[in-house]
């Protein structure tokens, strides 16, 4: 085996489980910190020793054995530096002390990823660190690949996940799925953590060139797919760790829905052209991801509400009505508008109203769509009609709704304030063209 | 895992607290207190004077100064602290909810760092 072969196996491994390993390697000590140090030193003898020697059999043990050692020297050298006064860095927990370091089956060990994921998201980490955290803990992420998505010097970004480390370790806490009574409060904030990675890579994809430039440049475009497919992972894994939450299931059907229309959004690249971009209406349902539409399904059968559906069932049913399209050929409007009123009521966002409103304009007129879009620009208190003002969706609905209803003029000027507002290039593209047509 | 509870809460002079709100809230201290203690995470827990009976000290230039008031004169102060013995973060939290100055001030929950045995430092494990 060469260099390059064992670098390969090496990465294949920690793509499949890097996580894993990680919260195996921290869940008894807590410290996140030394663990991934541990980790990297075991990948780095793979490296080393993996083209002379093989790749063994069970690649994974192997790492997680050789990191315990690591961990275990750096506890050796923590207990000896603990004898002079006054010094408590690097203070060991006795339990991790006490265990074994051994060849071990680990697929024989209980699974410690969804107690890392509860950490990240503990209430007493900061909600604005949390996806970052999750990115670098679970998927192995370093800190310049999470500064580039979330906008942030790599430098600042590293210091922001040291810290919560740092605070995770000290003021420690611990390694655990919280109790069911905690848990409708703990499980939304692994979530919104989840559903955070997959937004960002939204917003990153347009950012990363400054909000200027060609959307479907190639680098750009990979980098927000990529994270979208990790934000997948992430979700299914939760779901299937917690076997029976459904909201869980409904964040990965929503995910695997919104995700199996991403070829859709824009035009085919032909040469010499931007690619343009469809709006869900008028895209070539030929182009989603039949697959990942049926992974959608399967998840969405999973997620059986206790009570009253959640936010994220109520979002996933809403993204398979629009897939059902690639079956039927039709989109059930009724359904929507049930399915938004539904969303309305459990988590009353402002782009779940816009949504309803348009919805309404389809199934009744575009006067009804527009008398509710006006019903929420009107609304209390005032900084919801601030925040309308500076609202794209709601623009860019209500100039749809205003065509229809044969108010061109009108039209005309709320997509034009719609275009200003978006930093795609595509959308504004598209959404400056129906401004002339009005 | 030593943390301590660091209770701040707006202070109310006796004048402006009814007798039977005092007395209430007395009841409910020493109701956690003896709760904390029967659970055996209690390690020591002191009630504050009003910060009005506080006596500052600085040294400015080798000079010092004795100052009446607190430090900061904030609208909430440090009323009392709690000194718990608890496996983790989690532990503290619970315990720290059910302090009953939670209902008009907020409840701090810190690690400690390190603590004195016969007058030595220990490190907090």
């Amino acid at each position: 085996m060469n260099a390059q072969e064992a670098r390969t196996a090496a990465e294949r491994t920690a793509r499949a489980s890097y996580g894993r390993l990680l919260a195996l390697l921290a869940a008894s000590t807590g410290d996140l910190a030394q663990a991934e140090d541990a980790l990297s030193a075991a990948f780095e003898q793979a490296l080393i020793s993996w083209p002379s020697d093989g790749v063994p059999a069970n690649p994974e043990a192997w790492l997680l054995t050789v990191a315990r050692n690591r961990q275990r020297d750096s506890w050796k050298s923590a207990y000896n530096r603990a004898f002079a006064p006054l010094d408590t860095t690097g203070e060991l927990r006795r339990d991790a002390m006490a265990a074994d370091v051994v060849e071990v089956d680990v697929d024989a060990i209980a699974d410690k990823r969804l107690e890392l994921l509860f950490v990240c998201t503990h209430p007493a980490i900061d909600p604005a660190v949390r996806t970052p955290l999750m990115l670098q803990t679970v998927l192995g992420f370093d800190a310049a690949r999470i500064g580039a998505v979330f906008n942030a010097p790599a430098t600042a970004m590293a210091q922001r996940l040291v810290r919560a480390k740092k605070r995770i370790k000290e003021a420690r806490i611990p390694f655990v799925v919280p109790s069911r009574q905690d848990m409708p409060g703990r499980l939304s904030a692994v979530l919104e953590a989840i559903y955070g990675c997959y937004a960002i890579a939204w917003v990153g994809e347009f950012l990363e060139n400054g909000g200027v430039g060609d959307a479907s440049d190639a680098g750009g475009v990979a980098a927000a797919d990529d994270l979208r497919g990790e934000a997948h992972y992430l979700a299914m894994t939760l779901a299937q760790l917690l076997d029976n939450e459904a909201e869980a299931w409904g964040l990965a059907a929503l995910i695997a829905f919104s995700l199996a229309r991403v070829p859709g959004r824009l035009e085919p690249a032909e040469p010499g052209r931007d690619r343009r971009f469809r709006p869900l209406e008028e895209q070539d349902t030929a182009l989603w991801d039949a697959a990942l539409i049926a992974d959608g399904d399967a998840c969405l059968r999973r997620a059986v509400p206790v009570a009253v559906p959640g936010r994220f069932q109520l979002e996933a049913a809403i993204q398979a009505v629009h897939c059902a399209r690639a079956r039927s050929g039709l989109t059930d409007w009724t359904a929507l508008r049930t399915l938004y009123a539904a969303l309305v009521a459990v988590a009353p966002s402002l782009g779940a109203q816009v949504a309803l409103a348009s919805v309404i304009g389809r199934v009744e007129n575009p006067e009804a769509g527009l008398t509710a879009m006006g019903a929420i620009a009107a609304g209390e208190p005032a900084w919801v009609r601030a925040a309308v003002e500076r609202f794209q969706p709601f623009h860019a609905a209500r100039a749809e709704l205003l065509a229809r209803a044969g108010r061109p003029a009108e039209a005309s000027a709320e997509f034009t304030a719609a275009a200003f507002m978006t930093h795609e290039p595509a959308v504004r593209h598209y959404l400056v063209n129906r401004a002339e047509i009005g | 895992m030593r943390y301590t509870l660091l209770l701040h809460y707006p202070e109310m002079d006796a004048a402006s607290l009814s007798e039977e709100a005092m007395a209430e809230g007395q009841r409910a201290f020493a109701s956690y207190a003896a709760t904390l203690h029967q659970a055996g995470v209690l390690l020591g827990a002191e009630i504050l004077q009003p910060s009005s009976n506080t006596t500052t000290l600085t040294l400015a230039d080798g000079v010092l100064h004795v100052q009446d008031g607190p430090f900061a004169d904030t609208k909430e102060q440090l009323g009392g602290t709690f000194v718990i013995e608890v496996l983790d973060l989690d532990a503290a939290i619970e315990w720290g909810r059910l302090a009953p100055s939670i209902e008009w001030g907020s409840v701090e929950v810190r690690p400690g760092a390190l603590f004195t045995v016969d007058g030595a430092w220990r490190p907090n494990t």
